[in-house]
C-alpha cells in the first residue's frame, strides 16, 4: 500500500471550493439557504475539529471511565435526539420504553461485537469502542426514530380497527400485531436495503475512511461485513424492543385504548 | 348477571342500581347522548366506571381478566370495522382472536345463509354496501358464540329496515341459543316487541320502564 497523503490546511481549504460553488447555485435560483449552508459548513468542521483533538487525547490516554462516559453521552444524545423529533407526541411511558430500547438495543449488540467478534483488549479500547458504538447508536436512533413515527401514526389511523380487534376479544398484543409487523418491516427496510446495493451502488464510509488510511481493501471489508451485520442487529434489537414494550403504552391497566 | 353499584362514568352516566338478568333480552332506550352506549360498554370493560363497582356473577368486574371477560360478552359495534383480506378472513378473526380454530368453509356459509349475507367467501368485504357490513359483523359475532351479546344501534347511516333485520336477526339467535342480549336501540317499537326488559336512559339516569329491578 503506499503512504497516507496527509492533508494540510490549504488543501482542506481547497474543498470549501463546493461551499461556494452551492452557494453560488443557491443564490441564482433564488434559494434562500445561504445562511443555514454557513452555520452547518461551520459547525461541521468546528465539530469534526474538537472531536478530533479529543479523539487523539481519548486513544492516548485509554480509560474505561471515559469510554463508558462517552458511550452514555452517545445513547443520551440519540435519545433526546428522537424525543426532540416527536416533541409532544410522546407519553411519559413510551419515552422510557424508547430510552431503555435504544440503551439494551445497542449496548447488548456492542458488547456482543466488541468483547466476542472483534475481540479487543483492554475491553475498553477506545479506538474501537467509540467509532463502532457510534455507528451502531447512530443507526439505531435513525431506525427507532422511524419505527417511532410509523407506530404512531399506525395507532391513529388504525385506532378503529385496533378498537374493533379488542371488541372482539382480542389481546392488546393480538389487535396491533399488523401495525408492529408493518412498522418492523419498513423500519428495518433501509438498513437492508444499504446492505444490497454495498459495494455495487457505494463504498461505505468506514471502508473508504479505513482504505484511504492505508488499511488494506480485504481488511476494510471484512470490519465493513461484520459491522454492517452488527448494525443490522443493534437496529432491529433497537426497534422491536420498543415495538414489543411500546404498544403496550397506548393500553391502560382494563387492556382499553388510551387517549393520546 | 351484572349488578351496578353506584356506578358513575365522568358526568355522562350516573346509574345507583340495575340489574341485568341472565337468559333475558334487555334493551336500552334513550335520546341520542343520553348514555346508552357509555353504559353497553361499560359490561364489556371497553369503559370501566369512574366510580362504583360493577359486579359481574357476584365478582367485581374489576378483578376480572379483561380479555377473558370480553370473549364471554361480545358486542356488534355501532360501526363494525372491516379488517383486511376476504369475508372468509372477516368472520374467522374473531374465532382467531378467541384462539380457537378457524371455521371451516361450510360453517362459515351457514353463517352466511343465518345472517342472510349471499356472497362468496372470497368477496372483499369493502365492496359490500352499510347493511351488508353489519350483517357480515353479525355473522362475526355469532360464530364467538359467546354467553351474552352486546347489541350497539346499528348505524344511523342504515335505514330502520336494516336495523330491525339486524335485531330480529339477533333476538332469533338469542332465544335459540338461550343467550343473554343487551341492546341499544332507538326505535321503542322494536324495544317494546322484541325485549323483556326497557330501560330508559334519561340524562345520564336510568328508569325502568318494563320488568326490571330498578
Amino acid at each position: 500500500m503506499n503512504g497516507v497523503i496527509d492533508l494540510t490546511v490549504f488543501q482542506v481549504a481547497l474543498a470549501y471550493v463546493f461551499v461556494l460553488m452551492v452557494l453560488v447555485i443557491m443564490r441564482f435560483l433564488g434559494i434562500k439557504r445561504e445562511k443555514e449552508l454557513i452555520i452547518s459548513s461551520v459547525r461541521m468542521t468546528l465539530q469534526l475539529v474538537l472531536v478530533g483533538y479529543l479523539l487523539v487525547y481519548i486513544f492516548d490516554n485509554p480509560n474505561p471511565f471515559v469510554t463508558v462516559g462517552i458511550i452514555f453521552v452517545m445513547e443520551a444524545f440519540a435519545v433526546h435526539t428522537v424525543f426532540k423529533k416527536y416533541q409532544g407526541k410522546l407519553s411519559r411511558p413510551l419515552k422510557k420504553v424508547i430510552a431503555f430500547s435504544i440503551s439494551m438495543g445497542t449496548l447488548s449488540c456492542l458488547v456482543y461485537f466488541l468483547l466476542i467478534v472483534i475481540r479487543i483488549s483492554p475491553w475498553y479500547q477506545p479506538q474501537y469502542f467509540i467509532p463502532i458504538a457510534g455507528m451502531f447508536i447512530g443507526n439505531s436512533m435513525t431506525g427507532i426514530s422511524l419505527g417511532v413515527k410509523l407506530l404512531l401514526d399506525g395507532m391513529i389511523t388504525q385506532r378503529a380497527l385496533v378498537e374493533e380487534a379488542l371488541i372482539l376479544g382480542a389481546t392488546p398484543q393480538a389487535a396491533t400485531k399488523s401495525i408492529i409487523n408493518n412498522t418492523f418491516d419498513a423500519a428495518i427496510l433501509p438498513t437492508m436495503y444499504s446492505m444490497v446495493g454495498m459495494g455495487i451502488v457505494f463504498l461505505p464510509g468506514m471502508m473508504t475512511g479505513q482504505i484511504l488510511s492505508g488499511t488494506s481493501p480485504t481488511t476494510a471489508i471484512a470490519y465493513q461485513i461484520a459491522i454492517m451485520l452488527g448494525i443490522l442487529g443493534a437496529v432491529a434489537l433497537t426497534v422491536i424492543l420498543m415495538l414489543q414494550l411500546g404498544y403496550r403504552t397506548f393500553f391502560n391497566k382494563d387492556e382499553q385504548l388510551q387517549s393520546f | 348477571m351484572f349488578q351496578f353499584i353506584d356506578v358513575q362514568y365522568k358526568d355522562i352516566l350516573d346509574v345507583p342500581s340495575l340489574l341485568i338478568e341472565k337468559g333475558k333480552i334487555t334493551t336500552l332506550v334513550g335520546t341520542s347522548g343520553s348514555g346508552k352506549t357509555t353504559l353497553l360498554r361499560m359490561l364489556n370493560k371497553m369503559l370501566s366506571p369512574t366510580q362504583g363497582r360493577i359486579m359481574f356473577k357476584a365478582h367485581d368486574l374489576e378483578t376480572l381478566n379483561t380479555v377473558t371477560h370480553r370473549r364471554q360478552v361480545t358486542m356488534l359495534s355501532q360501526n363494525p370495522v372491516m379488517f383486511d383480506g376476504s369475508i372468509r378472513d372477516n368472520l374467522n378473526i374473531g374465532l382467531k382472536f378467541h384462539e380457537k380454530n378457524v371455521g371451516s368453509d361450510e360453517m362459515l356459509l351457514s353463517m352466511l345463509e343465518r345472517v342472510k349475507l349471499k356472497k362468496a367467501l372470497d368477496t372483499s368485504p369493502h365492496v359490500l354496501s352499510g347493511g351488508e357490513k353489519q350483517r357480515l359483523a353479525l355473522g362475526r359475532v355469532l360464530l364467538l358464540n359467546s354467553e351474552i351479546v352486546l347489541l350497539d344501534e346499528p348505524s344511523a347511516a342504515l335505514d330502520d329496515e336494516t336495523e330491525e333485520t339486524i335485531i330480529k336477526m339477533v333476538v332469533e339467535y338469542v332465544r335459540i341459543e338461550n343467550k343473554t342480549l343487551v341492546m341499544v336501540t332507538h326505535s321503542k317499537t322494536m324495544a317494546e316487541k322484541q325485549s323483556d326488559i326497557i330501560i330508559e336512559i334519561s340524562e345520564g339516569r336510568c328508569r325502568s320502564i318494563r320488568g326490571c329491578t330498578k
